[in-house]
């Protein structure tokens, strides 16, 4: 057992200004297998593999590879140790060729031998099945390609220790099996795969061991197969999950009777095709289907977030032009978009900025809320939704991922809007968090907004939703209500019929 | 207790850090070099005025220009990300427009000054407007947009007064560059303190500044709250072109003549300067405009010392480039958690040191 | 033979594409100036002229393109050059060596290199300030030599700056019946010198695909495992060492030091960079675009004065104009570009 020791982590220890993001912290990974690293934003999984692959430098503990301590200065540092690491966001160069990406940085010649690397990478990504040219400038692919060129690079490296960052939160299905072969492939070449994700599923298909992390501290090491998903999100979050189970008996979700708010006919965009969609108020509604079905597309259509190029949108009965976010606004549109960081957060700007956001670019330019009525509007919000932040006037950037997101809820909430559509509103974000966004969908539905609500883990549309209009390929293929709302004919919806 | 303190110490200061330890810097070489350096005198100038004179109101009426202009610079780096390098060309078109307007009137009043004036700032909005456009809608780096100002505003300057330089003489322009009558301190002074007022005021009674930071430092976001990016940046440019027009006024009233060649010249790269020694970053985001007006200052304060010290004035810019790389290296984000935690080694050292002693 | 199955035509790069519209516009302007302007045109020896005239220009825009590939900027080239140029003629009036006048000249580039490269790459400070600072001080250093003109009379200089290739069959019949050859001055074979290794070393060495890499997304390139820090003071380092060559360069064209010499440098270079094809945001760019770029500029203002109008100003405004036409030109064929690939 011990000569299986690959890699081991001993006591590591890491402070930033004001916090402690890990106290001594274990971990050992084995030759030729798949070790699940978990725990909720904050938990400080990211600052691990940080640690590991030379971004950041540890206070204290020790590093140790197959058997010999080692200090890690540097990412380059690490690769040349044989510690590969593939991020969720794309960390290579979009101008250079799919080749050079492949080999930059790790040459052992001054010279770039075009023709040599071309024909090796070519190699590797036809031996990958990855569909790339490997004389194509990168930043020509698809994200997803992107992502497996990365992979292949850490393939090709003959790393010892391979670390997936939330290596699929872009991929499709197909993808995600493709990748899961290629792990397995590799561990069964003896190479110690690291994988972060937030996909409970996905741990439970690939991988053999779990180490919990939670505030900076080690919860514990277990197999994958002695320990049931249930208790890995207890001992993930801390407490028990009954909760969690109550909220999908939740009562009648059914509010049929209220009126039409918002009806759309052959809306399109830039990016959506002509699709019909309506929503009653007070209705919790939702869109599926896979990523790049056009479901974040849709929606982006309706609150005018890309150009919209057709189709006639009344609210309450009355046609209205919505064709960019102010429009969508001044209508009661409120909009959380998918991702973030990017189309979210002002990060450097404080909490109380943030929340007022949307409500001053409502009230107009000439009209500024006064300091007084805004800080009073983000005490009540941190009040009311728990947000976890010194004050309100700590830049909202170094708040953790889930309260990050309250305070973007916050915002909308702010605007009083009568439908608020949320894409993804828990992606990324810890259990805990999830389930109180859930539960505040549901409240505001109670309270007569209708709400859409996207997120790639169907179970909790099937718990919030009382209609799910699937996607495939861009078109809308199919409603669900009623008794077809579980889990099973989702996912035939989803998948089409043949399956 | 104590740490609260230093916390909202260092929080309240935080941006204005350097242009503060810079003015006390300058303060102290000062008083151990020539302590009269900083003796205010009441003369009578030409015109017969009480007024003020010493190298302290030499510094800050000399800034003024450079204070001003800083102040609409911070705007269009917090609202674009980069800087405008033509703000010296554009001033030098608003002064020839200030001047040809004056010219073409019969005689100098108020009235005519004011016509003129505003006919200078629609010139300078206008020219605004094109790097604005430049930025805000084709997406153009804003270095690159004004690029092009930068290299034939001056000559367009050249062609609106047909390459003469033509000298305005009357009571009123006097008054804008150097003193009203009976009032001791310089206008040029006094038109900044209105200027930096005037902001204050744009920031109360609209959502710029907000908006701007927003905008500055997440446009993707920004947009989907609602926001018109494009119009905040082209907002921006707008309102530097009104500083402009004013900076090309007082530039023009304090000699009395036009000279498109000389007239504030270089004073873009001072102007990007004051915003960067104000603590602003030059990438965008959040911004200070009292941190670039402090820079001005920081920047006249440097330039007259050297004055003071016989540095002639060819000379003072290779003085100046050490003193704000000193500048820059105290205020770098790397030399300083170097600094941190040397300072924090030496305390630890310090405490076991007096354990040791105390066993 | 079966070679060509695999082998696909890639789309054009960005950097390609760019590069490929300077020069068809350089060459399209250069032929209706020889159709419409004649004269001077339509001799070889214009062309000559301008490489002569440019050559130092031409030097520390290959300087400024590399830096600006690497996502940075430098500023500081104009007034560095005019430093070396002040510096090695005060040398050589004073008895100097002319090969350590070139030391000289060398050495004071790679100076300000380094400390500009350490200052900007290991210190975290703002290129933009950072090379400010550098312009400041090497124009305040120059006139703090010599505020007056002061020419060369070195006699091996002398012979150096006098030295030209001559060729005959390039050369003209001028009006007295005499044959003039076309002369090309020794800093153009510098500067073609520059251009060849400067190629190769953007196209084929590591280092040169780190700029690229770097400027194409910093945190990707250090994710990858490159020494960002290192490959961005290395890009600074060039760019100091360059503008001490064209330094040289420029004294051997005008054998006279002055203060104001190469006033305004910096910005031409920008200009040519820029029309050469390079973006400010980095990670786009090539030599040869520069070289072009320089060309471009070059000839707009020789078609401006070659059309009687000689005022100084037409060439500035000219200048901006034809800035603004190839930024607009960049803006929308990279929108368009970037338009079709999402679609």
């Amino acid at each position: 057992m011990q000569d299986n020791c690959l890699l081991q982590m001993r006591g590591i220890e890491k402070n930033f200004p004001g916090v402690r993001a890990l106290g001594g912290v274990d971990f050992t990974l084995r030759k030729g297998e798949i070790h699940a690293l978990m725990g909720e934003n904050g938990a400080g999984k990211s600052t691990l593999i940080k640690i590991l692959t030379g971004v950041y430098q540890m206070d204290g503990g020790e590093i140790s590879l197959e058997g010999n301590k080692v200090s890690i200065r540097s990412p380059q540092d690490a690769q040349m140790k044989g510690i590969s690491t593939v991020y969720q966001e794309i960390t290579l160069c979009p101008n250079l060729t799919v080749a050079e990406n492949m080999y930059i940085g790790r040459e052992d010649s001054a010279w770039v031998k075009h023709k040599e690397y071309e024909k090796r990478a070519g190699a590797i990504l036809d031996s990958l099945g990855i569909p790339a040219r490997s004389s194509q400038q990168l930043g020509d692919c698809s994200l997803a390609v992107q992502q497996m060129v990365a992979i292949a690079r850490a393939v090709d490296m003959k790393c010892k220790v391979l670390i997936l960052d939330e290596p699929t939160s872009s991929l499709d299905d197909k993808e995600v099996n493709m990748l899961f072969d290629l792990m397995k492939d590799l561990k069964s070449q003896g190479v110690g795969i690291i994988f972060v994700t937030h996909f409970l599923e996905q741990v439970y298909e690939v991988s053999d061991r779990i180490t919990v992390l939670r505030n900076g501290e080690l919860v514990g090491e277990y197999l994958t197969e002695e320990l049931p998903q249930v208790e890995l999100v207890a001992k993930m979050i801390g407490k028990e999950l009954d909760e969690l189970s109550a909220l999908s008996e939740s009562e009648d979700k059914d509010h049929e009777a209220g009126e039409v708010f918002y009806e759309a006919k052959n809306l399109s965009s830039s990016d959506a095709l002509p699709f019909d969609f309506s929503i009653r108020k007070g209705e919790v509604n939702g869109f599926t289907g896979l990523l790049g079905s056009g479901r974040s597309e849709s929606v982006r259509a309706i609150f005018g977030a890309d150009k919209v190029s057709g189709g006639t949108i009344k609210i309450k009965g009355d046609p209205v032009k919505i064709t960019k976010p102010i429009d969508a606004m001044k209508n009661g549109i409120g909009y959380l978009a998918e991702d973030r960081k990017r189309d979210g957060i002002i990060a450097e700007l404080s909490v109380r900025e943030n929340i007022i956001l949307a409500l001053q670019v409502m009230n107009g330019f000439f009209k500024p809320i006064r300091r007084s009525e805004a800080e009073a509007f983000a005490d009540e919000y941190i009040k009311v939704l728990n947000i976890k932040t010194a004050s309100r006037e700590t830049p909202v950037g170094s708040l953790s991922g889930g309260n990050q997101q309250k305070v973007i809820l916050a915002r909308w909430l702010l605007t009083h809007p009568d439908y608020l559509i949320l894409d993804e509103p828990t992606r990324g974000i810890d259990v805990g968090t999830k389930l109180e966004i859930q539960k505040l969908v549901l409240k505001l539905a109670e309270e007569g907004v209708s709400v859409t609500f996207i997120s790639s883990e169907v179970e909790e549309m099937l718990r919030t939703c009382s209609r799910l209009i699937v996607m495939r390929d861009r078109h809308i293929v199919g409603e669900l209500k009623g008794k077809d709302l579980n889990q099973a004919q989702v996912m035939k919806t989803i998948a089409g019929g043949e399956s | 207790m104590k740490n609260q303190t230093k916390k909202v110490f260092s929080g309240g200061l935080g941006q204005l850090t350097i242009p503060l330890v810079a003015i006390a810097l300058l303060v102290i070489f000062n008083l151990f070099r020539d302590p009269s350096f900083f003796s205010i005198g009441i003369m009578h100038n030409n015109d017969g005025n009480i007024v003020l004179s010493g190298n302290l109101i030499s510094i800050i009426n000399g800034a003024s220009e450079l204070a001003i202009l800083a102040m609409g610079m911070t705007l269009v780096t917090a609202a674009c990300g980069g800087q405008d390098i033509s703000v010296g060309a554009a001033a030098a078109i608003a002064g020839s427009v200030f001047v040809k307007i004056l010219k073409s009137m019969p005689s100098i009043t108020g009235g005519t000054v004011v016509l003129a004036f505003i006919s200078a700032c629609i010139v300078a909005m206008l020219f605004g407007t094109f790097n604005g456009t430049l930025v805000a809608v084709f997406k153009i780096q804003p270095m690159i947009a004004t690029l092009i100002l930068y290299t034939c505003g001056r000559s367009i300057a050249y062609w609106i007064n047909g390459g003469a330089t033509p000298t305005v003489s009357s009571p009123i322009i006097s008054g804008i560059g150097s003193f009203i009558p009976g009032i001791p301190i310089p206008t040029p002074v006094l038109i900044v303190v209105l200027a930096a007022i005037l902001f204050r005021l744009l920031f109360h009674f609209t959502s710029l500044e907000l908006f701007t930071q927003s905008v500055g430092i997440n446009g993707s976001a920004a947009r989907l709250n609602g926001i018109n990016s494009t119009f905040i940046k082209l907002l921006s440019f707008i309102i530097l072109g009104i500083c402009v027009a004013i900076a090309g006024t007082i530039g023009v009233s304090r000699l009395g003549l036009i000279n498109h060649e000389t007239l504030l010249l270089d004073v873009e790269m001072d102007t990007i300067l004051a915003v960067a020694i104000g603590g602003n970053n030059l990438g965008g985001g959040k911004f200070k405009i009292g941190g670039s007006i402090l820079g001005a200052y920081v920047i006249q304060m440097l330039t007259i010392t050297l004055y003071a010290m016989k540095v002639s004035s060819t000379d003072v810019k290779a003085y100046k480039a050490i003193v704000i790389i000193l500048l820059v290296v105290i205020g770098s984000p790397v030399v300083k958690a170097r600094v941190s935690k040397l300072m924090s080694q030496l305390r630890t050292a310090k405490a076991e040191n007096l354990t040791k002693g105390a066993q | 033979m079966k070679k060509n199955t695999n082998v696909q035509r890639e789309p054009l790069t960005d950097t390609q594409l760019l590069m490929t519209i300077t020069i068809c516009i350089f060459i399209g302007m250069y032929l209706l100036a020889m159709l419409f302007l004649g004269g001077g045109f339509l001799h070889a020896q214009q062309i000559f002229d301008m490489l002569n005239d440019n050559a130092s220009l031409i030097i520390v825009t290959f300087g400024l393109t590399i830096v600006m590939i690497g996502g940075g900027i430098d500023i500081s080239v104009g007034a560095v050059t005019s430093l070396v140029v002040m510096s090695c003629v005060l040398y050589l009036n004073n008895g100097g060596n002319l090969f350590v006048s070139v030391l000289l000249a060398l050495g004071i580039g790679l100076a300000f290199g380094v400390v500009q490269g350490f200052l900007i790459s290991y210190l975290e400070i703002q290129p933009f300030i950072v090379t400010l600072a550098g312009m400041f001080f090497a124009r305040g250093m120059t006139t703090i030599l010599s505020v007056n003109p002061q020419k060369v009379d070195h006699e091996g200089f002398a012979r150096l700056r006098d030295s030209k290739i001559e060729i005959p069959w390039l050369g003209y019949v001028a009006k007295n019946g005499n044959l003039v050859p076309a002369r090309i001055e020794l800093g153009v074979i510098v500067a073609l010198l520059c251009l060849v290794f400067i190629f190769i070393l953007l196209k084929y060495l590591r280092l040169g695909r780190d700029f690229y890499a770097m400027g194409g997304n910093q945190m990707s390139a250090l994710m990858l495992g490159i020494n960002v820090k290192r490959t961005r003071f290395l890009s600074y380092l060039i760019s100091g060492l360059l503008s001490g060559i064209s330094g040289y360069v420029f004294m051997m064209h005008t054998g006279a030091g002055n203060a104001t010499n190469a006033a305004g440098m910096e910005m031409n270079a920008i200009a040519s960079s820029i029309i050469g094809g390079t973006l400010l945001t980095g990670g786009v760019g090539n030599v040869i675009g520069s070289f072009f770029g320089t060309m471009t500029l070059t000839t707009i203002k020789k078609i401006v004065v070659s059309s009687g109008l000689n005022d100084p100003w037409w060439q500035s405004i000219t200048t901006g104009g034809m800035l603004c036409f190839f930024i607009l030109l960049q803006s929308v064929v990279l929108g368009q570009r970037a338009k079709k690939k999402s679609a």
